[in-house]
């Protein structure tokens, strides 16, 4: 942005009445302007209630530690599909769309059926499973790399990060390899409403999940029989998940690749935005590579590739001096709490070597704090390692296109040039 | 001042002096303890911070507590009786020589 359009839009963020600020516009993410709005907030209405907006009324919770305080009670801040689910427009999955399907998963569930499921579908992601899986996600990282052209433009976000990204989905559910596409096929479909531009109908779009789901159907009749270590081997395996109806079976797989692909996809497009724009961070990581560690959760901070996670209060309760009521939608808004200066020191600086880099709230906290987190940490370590070896400069060559979302943060594309050593 | 004894699997020992009133989280971050993170600032949110209590201390700090601090061990890897999330025992002198000690691998 030019710095005309940036003294612009803080101007329009503060030049409106506070009762007219609606953060959830798509528009202000797609411009990158929201962070004006979200500051303004923080500053002058931290729990600030939009009465009008193109999803109803709803509260906003802009400050890191009003956040958590939402985050950790589950008590009163349900995420039930029923009430709404779990971002700011009301769930896409109604069966009362005429030829829709219904897919229950964990994400959309309150304890205790959420604690059962995610346990099934935990020990996938845990430390041990994940060393197993290392060598396999390094190989197919390096061969993508090896592949890329050097010192020409193209675009990184379908060459690199949506690779990649379908790669480790492939990887985790042991899925025919040459057919990888179609798990971000699915992915695309299960989060589009007719009219996207992804589906044209509510059938197309169940037909379309229901290739899927007799899929992995297949899949998992194949590993009742001969068990792997892949995800699906373990949801046929577990006793809390082996007698899953196939609806359910079918929401928890789309969760998980839902959950992992725009946003692994972003945190790697993300990254090499973040290292271009800060030229003295970027050397810093190469006169010592071991701060990609502590870079790699900073990525993670700065690009929250999740703007907001969304509850619904089954209670009346309090939160930073406002009563919130009953039946009321909260969204937390984690892109502005991580950028709370009474949370985080220069938040909006991106900064690789910070004392306590996982203390973001890109992940969510308490019970519903992502399952695949250490495996998307994982990911882009092994990719920045990689990155490092081969090339001195992965160049960002235009103003990225953003997503028009106010849920995924993140880019259409990004028009980059790698630098050899 | 409280001492904490925090073992890692491998049997290393790391004696930590802390200051009554911080946790157990607190105390092994500022020092440097490995393996224990604390993402969530000590809000039981996280589970970055899980640690067995050796059986001759359980009966001071007492069993995980119910409510989130239960809820967030149940997504902990190898959980048991003396589980608990370190960032909610609060050291003081009752606790002074407690050990604690940590899993394999945290997360
Ligand atoms: C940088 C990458 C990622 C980010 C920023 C991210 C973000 C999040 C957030 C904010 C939540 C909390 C949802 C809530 O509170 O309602 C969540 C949950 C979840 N994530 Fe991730 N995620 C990432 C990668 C992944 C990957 C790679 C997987 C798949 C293996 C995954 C699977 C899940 C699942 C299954 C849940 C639901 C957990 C539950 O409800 O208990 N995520 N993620
Ligand atoms: S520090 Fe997060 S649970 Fe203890």
């Amino acid at each position: 942005m030019t710095a005309l359009a940036t003294a612009l839009s803080a101007a329009e963020a503060d030049s409106l009445p506070l009762d007219r600020i609606d953060v959830s516009r798509a528009e202000l993410f797609e411009r990158n302007i929201e962070g004006d709005y979200f500051r303004r907030l923080r500053r002058e209405d931290p729990v600030h209630y939009c009465a009008e907006s193109a999803y109803g009324p709803y509260w906003s919770i802009t400050r890191y530690k009003d956040i958590m305080a939402v985050d950790t009670n589950h008590q009163v801040f349900s995420s039930e599909a029923s009430l709404g689910g779990i971002i700011i427009e009301d769930g896409i999955q109604k069966s009362s769309n005429e030829g829709s399907i219904d897919l229950p998963n964990f994400i959309a569930m309150d304890p205790p059926r959420h604690d059962e499921q995610r346990k099934a579908v935990s020990p996938i992601v845990a430390p041990a499973n994940l060393a197993k899986l290392e060598g396999v996600i390094r190989e197919r990282i390096c061969r993508t790399l090896d592949g890329l052209p050097v010192g020409e433009t193209f675009d990184w976000v379908p060459a690199v990060s949506i690779e990649l990204t379908t790669q480790m989905l492939a990887t985790l559910f042991d899925f025919p390899f040459e057919e990888r596409s179609k798990l971000t096929r699915w992915s695309d479909v299960a989060t589009a409403e007719p009219g996207s531009g992804i589906v044209d109908s509510w059938e197309q779009r169940t037909s379309e999940l229901m290739e899927c789901a007799a899929t992995f159907q297949g899949l998992w009749n194949e590993r009742v029989k001969n068990p792997g270590m892949d995800l699906v081997s373990m949801l046929a395996h577990s006793p809390a998940t082996r007698d899953m109806t196939p609806q359910n079976y079918l929401g928890n797989v789309l969760l998980l690749i839902v959950g992992g692909n725009d946003t692994t996809r972003n945190s790697m497009s993300g990254g090499v935005l973040a290292l271009d724009r800060n030229p003295k961070e970027r050397e810093k990581l190469y006169a010592n590579p071991a701060l990609i560690d502590s870079m790699v959760p900073e990525i993670i901070r700065w690009q929250t590739p999740l703007s907001h996670m969304r509850r619904t209060a089954i209670a009346d309760a309090e939160v930073g001096g406002k009563t919130i009521r009953k039946g009321d939608k909260v969204v937390m808004w984690y892109i502005s709490g991580n950028r709370d200066e009474t949370a985080i020191d220069r938040p909006d600086d991106f900064i690789i070597d910070r004392e306590r880099p996982r203390q973001h709230l890109s992940f969510g906290f308490g019970v519903h704090r992502c399952v695949g987190n250490r495996l998307a940490e994982m990911q882009l370590k092994i990719l920045w390692e990689e990155i490092m070896k081969r090339f001195s400069r992965v160049e960002v060559m235009d103003e990225p296109v953003r997503v028009r979302s106010n849920f995924v943060r993140g880019y259409a594309s990004m028009p980059v040039k790698l630098h050899a050593h | 001042m409280t001492r904490v004894n925090y073992v890692e699997a491998n049997g290393k020992v790391h004696a930590v002096e802390a200051d009554a009133g911080m946790s157990a989280m607190e105390a092994a971050v500022k020092n440097a303890v490995p393996g224990i993170d604390g993402d969530c600032g000590g809000a039981a949110a996280c589970a970055t911070c899980h640690v067995y209590v050796d059986d001759a201390w359980i009966a001071k700090t007492g069993p995980a507590q119910d409510g989130l601090e239960k809820s967030m061990l149940e997504f902990a890897e190898d959980v048991r009786e003396s589980s608990r999330l370190a960032c909610q025992i609060t050291l003081d002198e009752r606790l002074d020589g407690l050990v604690l000690r940590l899993p394999e691998k945290q997360h």
